[in-house]
């Protein structure tokens, strides 16, 4: 090595390591362990008899399972491997995953769920042994409450859109209590608003109809007077839309749809903007919810388990799935008697783990420290948008020239009717520079699409780091659109086929199904 | 094995516009153009888009038809030409010696009559008028090679650029040499020699490119280019499964369509009223570049539409609907599934058609308007339909099949109870009403009542229009006014989105 050592380049000189490693059933060698389980001593052997006989039939395997036989050793080195080939939010500068909110999960709340007081925790324990557990799900409630302003909250779903449907399933028992279920089967959304929503709404048994934005990209309340009325059940709307735009008249929608019966759902899965600026009760909202794992910092954990809040008006609280905590001077219990709810959403109590690292996350900030959180979300968003838009080719479409609150949904359209490059094709580029990019929600709204959402996690040098990159694959798309073309060049594998996941006779999403479908 | 395109350029496409003459058509108006010193650009743009090709796909070959319709940007773009067409040019006619610039050249140009290649039945999924060919008289000069034997077909480019020079009409052109060793670097307007060619050369082109093997038609022009292009595959398909007892209907589609091929537009009109042209031409040529490595790339099916231009220089607009075709489509890829959408069009427009059926009510009678999604809600019926026509359906039965403005009012006032029109987005401007349903009148939407339409259309369609609204055009001022405002537009099972419709006048 030579010295000095010499200085970096703005845009980092990444390589993905490629290990080029087998998947992991293919690794197997029969008799090969991980640990050698000793059998039981003769005592235990004669006070338990035997285990099996007392499964129900339906329960045991006919064959063994076909797991794959491994030394401990090499089951670290497979997964550790596998770990070097991703991009995840503790690798890289994760902005590039806009309405995720790709925050920082500090690790010291990951040392707390692993302390022996909650991993030995069983949730069948008696509610007398489990008092800890029960008065800190208990005061996350309650801090739920205060940040929503709402009267109630349900920790139990163990993600977003479980929550969004646990809020659906609500909003029907609501009017079914009312005598108007059949009355009401319209439940009106905004084309930016979550795609859960319009999702969750359908599965329930709702027409769902989607309003499109107005010329300055605001959802349009001209279009909702237009539709609204005694069959609709509900609005289910989210605030700032996915365009970073928030809706200032959102009041008048909640008005408007209590004016005609109809309740008001606030999707605020991604609170990061509003957290501590503004509350759903003060709009007027009966029900909303937060994804955990994106507003209070808890991992999104590759696709689950998250954790989702429900909070709830007064008049919805009977209708909050069960069992629910409730205290009593010092002590907890469950209250399973509620004969309006809507029933289990979740097995036990939700998914705990995840509850102790948001309490812990809140508890660290204070109030005054979440509603810092916003501030530095927001200036971050907007100072990544300055620097965005300085890149030739690169539009904020709607609401032009103002700020936007936590991400902005940016386009390539001119970009790409300059040079043929697509924003899919940017994305690939971006992650030879280690940067991960994503595009957008279903549906393609904006053009060559891309969501930018840098939360407060992220410092301003970081920010340049991934505007930098940006940059140069703009650049690049111009002047040497041949690299980002056959991109990526720096990456494990080069390109995937995703076909295969428009075609139900090619996608395999287990083992048995990649067998039988490739090589049976 | 990839895939191989054609390519057809109309060299004149475009070249009304800048000069204000609100169209291209006619070889009296691209006289007046060039008059006014306007320059066709569609090689310029041809040369564009397959440079984004050959970036993807180098020294490919694309098949095309000689000269300025293809060849010259074929090899411009270092790309590989199949020449299999060429344009017939009746040089020996009379000239009537208009001179005109163009190209660095100077050159008498010969009037020409556009020939007719009427007559053509419609079958399969590309549905076109037998009166589609839009005969355009072309006065061009023929950039780069005229190749007029029938031994050109195959020649490669650079054989075809040295010998090509003084083909016929280039008498009075100042033919460049150009390099037959640096295909790739010379420009699309190296030389210029005369031809002429013609609606029929577009169509004539077409269909050779199809013949010759090409799975998709990249065609550079505006609607009238559309246009012909679709006549001419129109005219190409494999006759779709149809029921012998019907009538053979020129424009009739019975049973499940074939998959004919799929034409591109490279965008260089004047008007471009028709859903099946790219944003850009490089646009255009990183779509293709797609369709000729990825097979499953999806397929949408698309209107063509083409407006008079004498109508449009006389300030009106009515644009009629020739034909249906299939375009490259692309949706969202793999980082956008975060929800479950439909996985090509072709389910989407089954989704938006399943949607609007169920909420069909049995008494009322449906007048069905033009487009691929009404075909598919007659097809989801199990009854017949006229893709370019309005048809009217009652309690899942054909009341009347291709019913003109005057058998629908006949049928309306002998109706009892209610009654709908029922139609989806025609083109790329977002027309609901006035662009090729205008059997669906003002005195026919009077006769529906005050709530006359049911719209049906894919999500991706309303999205196209990238806020701009629906829009009605019935002639009638009033009646156009009652209609704006917004709309349901099914979309899917139990979906619909709501959009605002304005009124062209």
């Amino acid at each position: 090595m030579s010295l000095p050592v010499a200085p970096k380049p703005a845009v980092r000189r990444f390589h993905q390591a490629s290990w080029d490693e087998k998947i992991i059933f293919e690794l197997s060698t029969p008799g090969e362990r991980g640990v050698l389980v000793s059998r039981p001593e003769p005592g235990v052997r004669s006070a338990v008899g035997d285990v099996v006989a007392n499964l129900p039939v339906s329960l045991r395997r006919k064959k063994k399972a076909a797991l794959p036989e491994m030394a401990q050793m090499r089951v670290l080195r497979h997964y550790l491997r596998l770990s070097q080939q991703n991009l995840g939010a503790d690798l890289n500068i994760d902005v590039g995953q806009g309405t995720c909110t790709m925050k920082y999960s500090p690790k010291v709340n990951d040392a707390l769920i692993r302390t022996t007081k909650l991993v030995d925790l069983h949730p069948l324990q008696n509610e007398a042994d489990v008092q800890g557990i029960l008065d800190l799900i208990w005061r996350l409630e309650r801090m739920i409450a205060e940040i929503s302003g709402m009267h109630a909250v349900s920790l139990h779903t163990s993600g977003g859109s479980t929550a969004i449907w646990m809020n659906i399933s609500m909003i029907r028992a609501y009017h079914a209590s009312r005598g108007e279920a059949d009355q009401r089967d319209e439940v009106i959304t905004t084309i930016f608003s979550h795609p859960s929503n319009a999702a969750t709404a359908k599965a329930a048994g709702y027409k769902v109809i989607t309003l499109h934005p107005d010329a300055d990209g605001y959802p349009d309340a001209d279009a909702l007077r237009a539709v609204i009325g005694p069959r609709t059940a509900a609005i289910m709307i989210t605030n700032p839309e996915d365009t970073g735009i928030f809706n200032p008249r959102v009041k008048e929608w909640v008005d408007l749809a209590h004016s005609v019966g109809a309740l008001a759902s606030y999707d605020q899965a991604n609170a990061n903007g509003i957290l501590g600026i503004t509350r759903a009760r003060e709009a007027g909202f009966d029900v909303c919810h937060f994804n955990l794992h994106k507003t209070f910092s808890t991992p999104h954990a590759c696709g689950g388990p998250g954790a989702g809040a429900s909070a709830v008006s007064e008049a919805l609280e009977p209708f909050l799935p069960g069992p629910v905590i409730v205290r009593d001077g010092d002590r907890f219990s469950l209250n399973r008697d509620r004969p309006q709810s809507i029933g289990k959403v979740a097995p036990f109590y939700g998914v705990v783990p995840n509850l102790v690292r948001a309490y812990s996350w809140i508890m660290a900030l204070g109030a005054e420290g979440l509603r810092e959180v916003a501030e530095i979300a927001v200036l971050n968003n907007n100072y990544l948008m300055k620097r965005v838009l300085e890149i030739p080719g690169a539009t904020a479409p709607y609401a032009e020239g103002r700020r936007r609150i936590e991400q902005v949904r940016y386009s390539w359209e001119e970009l790409h009717a300059d040079t043929g490059i697509t924003t899919e094709q940017i994305g690939v580029r971006m992650s030879d520079y280690g940067m991960h990019y994503w595009t957008s929600h279903h549906p393609y709204v904006v053009p060559e699409p891309f969501t930018l959402e840098p939360t407060e996690a992220y410092s301003k040098d970081e920010l340049d780091e991934y505007a930098d990159a940006l940059t140069q694959v703009a650049r690049e798309a111009r002047e040497n659109p041949e690299i980002v073309r056959t991109a990526p060049h720096n990456q494990t594998v080069h390109r995937t086929h995703e076909d295969t996941l428009d075609d139900p006779e090619k996608w395999a999403i287990t083992w048995r199904a990649y067998q039988r479908k490739y090589f049976s | 094995m990839d895939r191989v395109i054609g390519l057809l350029v109309n060299p004149v496409a475009g070249v009304g516009g800048p000069a204000g003459l609100k169209g291209s058509d006619g070889a009296a108006v691209q006289a007046a153009a060039l008059a006014r010193g306007a320059t066709a650009r569609a090689g310029e743009r041809a040369l564009r888009a397959l440079e984004v090709i050959a970036a993807e796909h180098p020294g490919a070959t694309v098949l095309t038809a000689a000269g300025s319709m293809g060849a010259d940007a074929v090899a411009a773009a270092g790309l590989s030409a199949r020449v299999v067409y060429t344009p017939t040019s009746p040089t020996s006619g009379s000239s009537e010696g208009i001179r005109i610039e163009a190209a660095g050249a100077e050159a008498t140009r010969t009037e020409t009559m556009g020939a007719h290649t009427g007559g053509t039945e419609t079958t399969g999924t590309v549905t076109a008028r037998p009166d589609t060919t839009c005969t355009k008289g072309m006065g061009i000069d023929v950039i780069g090679f005229s190749a007029t034997g029938a031994d050109t077909a195959g020649a490669d480019t650079a054989e075809a650029d040295t010998d090509g020079a003084d083909a016929q009409g280039a008498g009075a052109a100042r033919a460049e040499a150009t390099p037959a060793d640096s295909a790739g670097a010379h420009s699309v307007r190296p030389k210029a020699s005369r031809v002429e060619t013609t609606g029929a050369d577009t169509t004539g082109a077409a269909a050779a490119l199809v013949a010759a093997g090409a799975g998709l038609v990249l065609f550079v022009g505006g609607d009238g280019t559309a246009r012909d292009v679709a006549a001419a595959l129109a005219a190409t398909q494999t006759p779709s499964v149809r029921d012998s007892s019907a009538p053979a209907s020129p424009n009739r589609v019975e049973g499940h369509p074939q998959h004919p091929v799929p034409i591109l537009g490279v965008p260089a009109g004047v008007k471009m009223y028709s859903g099946c042209f790219a944003v850009s031409p490089a646009a255009a040529g990183a779509l293709a570049a797609r369709w000729i490595s990825d097979p499953t790339l999806p397929l949408a099916e698309r209107e063509v539409l083409d407006v008079d231009e004498e109508q449009i220089r006389e300030g009106r607009v009515d644009p009629k609907l020739y034909a249906l075709v299939n375009v490259p489509f692309v949706v969202g890829r793999t980082q956008s599934r975060k929800s479950a959408t439909a996985a090509s069009e072709t389910a989407a427009v089954g989704l938006a058609a399943r949607g609007v059926i169920d909420a069909m009510r049995p008494g009322t009678l449906y007048l069905l308007g033009p487009g691929g999604t009404c075909r598919e809600v007659a097809a989801q019926l199990g009854v017949p339909n006229t893709p370019l026509g309005v048809d009217a359906v009652q309690d899942g039965q054909i009341v009347k099949l291709d019913a003109s403005e005057g058998e629908l009012l006949e049928l309306l006032s002998a109706h009892e109870g209610e009654a709908k029109a029922m139609v989806t987005v025609i083109g790329g401007q977002g027309f609901l009403l006035g662009r090729g349903n205008q059997q669906i009148s003002a005195r026919v939407l009077r006769a529906l009542g005050p709530d006359p339409l049911r719209v049906v259309a894919t999500e991706s369609k309303i999205t196209a229009l990238a806020g701009r609204p629906l829009l009605v055009d019935t002639g009638d001022a009033d009646l156009d006014r009652s209609l704006t405002g917004y709309i349901r537009v099914t979309t899917g099972v139990q979906s619909a989105v709501v959009y605002r419709v304005a009124a062209t006048s």
